[in-house]
């Protein structure tokens, strides 16, 4: 489903950084992998390419046969409205909105019928364990229960591919546990494949499998 | 059962509309104060434009009732022209009918306003201008009868007289009686007095004299055509126009003074979409990383600038209409208080109705919503471009409005500002003036962002944590300092420009008063009326009075130099022989005709501008129907007059139109005589002499700053609210920065800052940027100052004059504005060291 051919990303500026070389990678329908490496070696920076939010130097990218890097700000834009959902590590809940705001969030960006989308967004909150907190506002959440929020708003849409940034990075390990085994769940039933970028060996054990980024490119853990 | 527990879709709030304005109810206090800002802009605004429009309607249906249907009007010198003309006109073939008029301002005793008074030919007026045909009664020998007046419905009123009763005249300086003998059929509602045209001839003593003709065409006559073959019968000084001319040239009369209040009531409305610039500005960096997610969850570029480009239509839409109900009822109850004429003088005598028209409604609802819209552009173009993923990271709001820093548009924008100021006039309007200071303001404005960098930059490192640390938030973010620069800047600048300006003027007039007042006692024959005048008998029982030491006497008159302008008033004085110009307030160079040359006049500054007038010039001036060759000898500054003015020498004006009148006199007392002494003396030696107006030096220049302190007290106002509106955006624009910074004092609370500290730190900063922003402003309103005094001021009134800057008042003002921007800034502090400390750090925003 995706495919990443001979991916380059060099940042310009002041002070010039090449992060990204010839990157290779596989993503099948509906497989799960975990993205590791070390600090700085270009992880996120991986993500925000596939995403579209940020432009390689060489290489393509392509997602059920369509190069993105052809495509144009406003129409990667809906690509990825319509088939992309996201999760970070700093959470980033809109704090005016209250839970079921937030998780239709992405359905009202894609212009779905305000009573489907009100009961996508119940069902969705009920999976993630929030049933009833439609109307709750961010700050009466904890840590663990706003990434929840987040898995909820990533999914809502079911969209094909899920890219998720260290999502438990802020997270204690019980409630790490908790997120991870919910989102393996969540992307599963929804057959959405995903890429896990994480630190944590725990969380990457969670994938199909695993990959590792170094300066010499993508590669099998050794 | 499922079922039943999804929420009623309106407890979810899931449309589009709903998400959108949730921010804006989170920040109620910054949108009240953006709307409030439109809404005071548009409401001055429109306040101004309804008072201008009552005043010109009512011009403008007082004239027509008075030119009645006349397709050409005939108009000479306000002394009249010869009546012979008049057989000669009405003998054209291509004139159905012509109508003479005597048209006077006639001066009743003991009033300071004077009755106008139209001397017609009933039978040949009621087929041009029937509402002016008295209503007689059954009795038509009334309307030729010699003591019979018809007055207007609004000047019975005034006068409170009714048919029968007795009106006193001042002709001269006696006094005649006239019989009140009913009201005109028509009239609007100016105040008019109307009579038999030989009548008021004698009565006026203006036998064979007449000021107009009105004439109406033969149907299918080429107007054009009979008004060129007109023209060429006309004597120097009288014109025939198309009618309602004079409702333009009346317009005219007041229009740079209306341009002027236009103007100010939209510097309130710019400094409104300058606030609304601030906030929205502020609110888009506050907000950076939601938007940078709402564009990460796929809102496209530009659905996020039509997004916020529509929070600032909202917010101009809410703004404008409070405005225009409030600038309806500003209008309505300054009409009640002072008249259309807003205290300046123009105007007199007219009873304003107050109407909302729908297009100067829609047009201010359009201004403030564009406004609105504007101010907010460069800060939705800002959240547009920023990149999503970057925008995410904590920290990116340091690099906001970066992209400001190029200087060249800003250097380009004052140097077209600067390029501005050399145009003259489009139609008696300094357009390009204003222009100029719009350009140099937004210019500086727009340089504002590398200027707080250069500045910050170059400052030595203080010492005490909270200051280093002031310096090194302002240093990292000077986009976001100059965003509150901008704000002083604006207004301090508009403030000290008008303060110079009016200071200049204010000293200048006093200045003027005193070279053109240096006699010892004044006497005046009434200011508003034409028939009051001292004859040569009467001068000469003034002049040998024991007491009187010299007497200098005046003549004014009105003549017309071109059809399209106001008349231009023509000063005959008595001259020192030696050096006639001396007793003169002239401006530059001056000099005395060659011997042979003809004879001097000294134009005032309005001629040079308005017909071109220059030092040594030969120019033509048409008295008592000649046209007579005079020099230019200097120009002289004249604050009384905005529509040009020349002096002549007495005894030449008298030798040449026959005209031995006066109308003031200026007395040389001998040592020790009594100014109080002389003034009853005069009073008493002359019949009428009751009539007359006394005046000292002392108290016609108090008068004369009192009338300039009133006609500037609107600008004042209007002044005042446009810096009250910098001052809510100065505020506003501190409050939302440090209340985005509230992380930022949650962590370092955390390291160990005091509370003390952090509002050292804030105040710091604080009075870092509004002493930059006040020394700025300070600068640009200088300039501003310089464009008001040379170019805005001498197009729209041709009067120059010196520069006088307040600096102790400027000083005093910049204090209390460095002082109101540091507690500001401190109040902001205490305000974000009142949330939690401990969830400032945990949340995210
Ligand atoms: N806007 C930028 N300009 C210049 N260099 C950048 C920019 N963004 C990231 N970099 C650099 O690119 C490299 C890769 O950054 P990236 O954020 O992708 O790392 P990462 O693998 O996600 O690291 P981490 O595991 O710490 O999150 C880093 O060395 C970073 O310094
Ligand atoms: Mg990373």
């Amino acid at each position: 489903m995706l495919v990443l051919e001979q991916l380059s990303k060099t940042y310009e500026g002041a002070r010039r950084r090449s992060v990204l070389h010839g990157i290779d990678l596989h993503l099948a329908a509906g497989e799960y992998i975990a993205v590791m490496g070390e600090s700085g070696i270009g992880k996120s920076t991986l993500l925000n390419l596939i995403a579209g939010l940020d432009r390689p130097d060489a290489g393509r990218i392509l997602l059920d046969g369509v190069d993105l890097t052809g495509l144009d700000d406003d129409a990667l834009t809906q690509l990825r409205r319509a088939s992309m959902g996201f999760v970070f590590q700093a959470f980033h809940i809109l704090p005016y909105l209250s839970l079921a705001q937030n998780v239709a969030l992405p359905l009202i960006l894609n212009h779905v019928d305000e009573d489907e989308a009100a009961a996508r967004t119940h069902a969705m909150l009920a999976a993630v364990g929030l049933e009833g907190r439609e109307e709750s506002m961010p700050r009466e959440l904890s840590g663990g229960e706003l990434q929840r929020v987040a898995i909820a708003r990533a999914l809502v849409h079911q969209p094909k591919l899920l890219l998720a940034d260290e999502p438990t990075g802020n997270l204690d390990p019980e409630s790490a546990a908790q997120v991870l085994s919910l989102l393996r769940e969540q992307v599963k039933t929804r057959k959405a494949g995903c890429i896990l970028v994480t630190h944590s060996q725990a969380a990457a054990a969670t994938a199909d499998r695993i990959v590792i980024l170094t300066a010499q490119g993508m590669g099998a853990p050794v | 059962m499922q079922a039943a527990a999804v929420p009623a879709r309106s407890s979810l709030r899931l449309s589009r509309p709903a998400l959108f304005l949730a921010p804006l109810a989170q920040h109620k206090g910054r949108l009240a104060v953006s709307v409030l800002a439109i809404a005071l802009g548009v409401a001055l605004g429109y306040a101004v434009q309804l008072i201008n429009a009552v005043a010109l309607n009512e011009f403008s249906q007082a004239v027509r009732s008075i030119a009645g249907e006349a397709d050409l009007e005939i108009r000479g010198p306000r002394a009249g022209f010869d009546e012979l003309l008049y057989p000669r006109i009405a003998r054209l073939p291509q004139v159905a009918v012509a109508s003479p008029v005597l048209d006077a301002n006639a001066k009743l005793p003991g009033r300071q306003e004077a009755l106008r008074v139209l001397g017609i030919d009933a039978f040949r007026a009621a087929r041009v201008q029937p509402a002016l045909i008295g209503d007689a009664r059954g009795d038509t020998l009334e309307l030729l009868r010699g003591d019979a007046l018809f007055l207007s419905p609004a000047a019975a009123d005034w006068l409170g007289v009714k048919a029968g009763d007795r009106l006193a005249v001042q002709v001269g300086l006696s006094e005649v009686n006239l019989r009140v003998a009913g009201l005109l059929r028509g009239g609007g509602r100016e105040r008019l007095g109307v009579m038999d045209i030989a009548a008021a001839q004698k009565l006026l003593q203006r036998l064979g004299s007449i000021s107009r003709i009105d004439v109406r065409a033969r149907p299918g006559a080429d107007l054009g055509d009979l008004q060129a073959r007109i023209q060429s019968i006309l004597p120097p000084g009288v014109m025939v126009e198309r009618a309602q001319g004079e409702a333009a040239r009346n317009a005219e009369l007041s229009r740079s003074y209306r341009v002027n209040l236009n103007v100010l009531a939209l510097v309130a409305l710019f400094t409104g979409g300058f606030l609304v610039f601030s906030a929205q500005a502020l609110s888009v960096v506050r907000r950076r990383a939601q938007l940078a997610l709402l564009r990460v969850l796929g809102l496209t570029r530009g659905a996020l600038l039509r997004l916020l480009l529509a929070e600032g239509a909202l917010i101009g839409a809410i703004g404008a209409a409070i405005g225009l109900i409030a600038g309806y009822l500003m209008a309505a109850a300054v009409l009640q208080r002072f008249g259309a004429d807003l205290g300046a003088g123009e105007f007199r005598g007219l009873h304003p109705d107050l109407h909302a028209e729908p297009w100067a409604s829609l047009l201010f609802f359009a201004l403030g919503v564009l406004v609105a819209v504007a101010g907010s552009l460069t800060a939705a173009l800002e959240a547009a471009r920023a990149a999503p993923a970057q925008a995410l990271k904590a920290g990116d709001e340091q690099t906001a409005f970066a992209r400001l820093r190029p200087v060249w548009p800003g250097i380009s924008l004052i140097a077209l500002g600067a390029i501005c100021t050399m145009p003259g006039p489009v139609g008696g309007i300094p357009l390009f003036g204003y222009v100029a200071i719009a350009l140099l303001l937004v210019g500086t404005l727009a340089l504002m962002p590398r200027l707080a960098g250069g500045v910050f930059g170059l400052l030595p490192r203080p010492r005490g944590a909270g200051a280093q640390l002031a310096l090194a938030q302002l240093r990292g973010a000077p986009g976001q300092a100059a965003v509150s620069l901008a704000a002083i800047v604006a207004s301090f600048s508009l403030m000290v420009a008008m303060a110079i300006m009016v200071a200049s003027f204010r000293v200048s007039l006093d200045d003027w008063l005193d070279r053109v007042l240096p006699a010892d006692l004044y006497l005046r024959t009434g200011l508003r009326g034409e028939t009051a005048f001292l004859s040569p008998p009467e001068e000469a029982r003034i002049a040998q009075l024991p007491g009187v030491r010299r007497a200098e006497f005046l003549r004014i008159q009105k003549f017309m130099l071109q059809a399209a302008r106001p008349p231009v008033t023509l000063l005959a004085r008595t001259l020192p022989a030696d050096n006639p110009g001396r007793g003169l307030p002239l401006v530059g160079a001056s000099l005395l005709p060659q011997p042979g040359a003809p004879p001097p006049l000294w134009a005032s500054e309005a001629m040079v501008d308005l017909y071109g007038y220059a030092v040594g010039q030969v120019v033509e001036l048409p008295l008592a129907g000649e046209s007579r060759r005079f020099t230019v000898a200097g120009i002289w500054r004249d604050y009384a007059r905005q529509h040009g003015s020349v002096i002549i020498e007495r005894e030449r004006y008298a030798a040449l139109s026959g005209d031995r009148n006066s109308n003031d006199a200026a007395l040389y007392l001998a040592p020790g005589a009594s100014p109080d002494a002389i003034e009853a003396a005069i009073r008493t030696a002359l019949p009428g002499g009751a009539n007359l107006e006394f005046g000292s030096p002392g108290e016609i220049r108090a008068r004369s700053l009192r009338i300039f302190d009133r006609t500037f007290a609107v600008t004042y106002a209007l002044e005042a609210v446009a810096v009250v509106i910098g001052l809510f955006g100065l505020s506003s624009s501190f409050g939302t920065l440090v209340l985005a910074r509230s992380r930022e004092f949650g962590m370092l609370r955390h390291v160990g800052m005091t509370r003390r500290q952090i509002g050292a730190m804030l105040a710091a900063e604080g009075a870092l940027v509004s002493a930059l922003g006040l020394a700025l402003g300070l600068a640009l309103g200088w300039v501003i100052s310089l464009v008001l005094i040379h170019v805005v001021n001498r197009q729209s009134f041709h009067w120059s004059m010196e520069l006088h800057s307040p600096w102790g008042l400027l000083a005093l003002l910049a204090a209390a504005l460095l002082v109101f921007a540091t507690l500001t800034a401190l109040a902001s502090g205490r305000r974000a060291l009142g949330v939690d400390v401990v969830r400032a750090v945990r949340e995210d925003w």
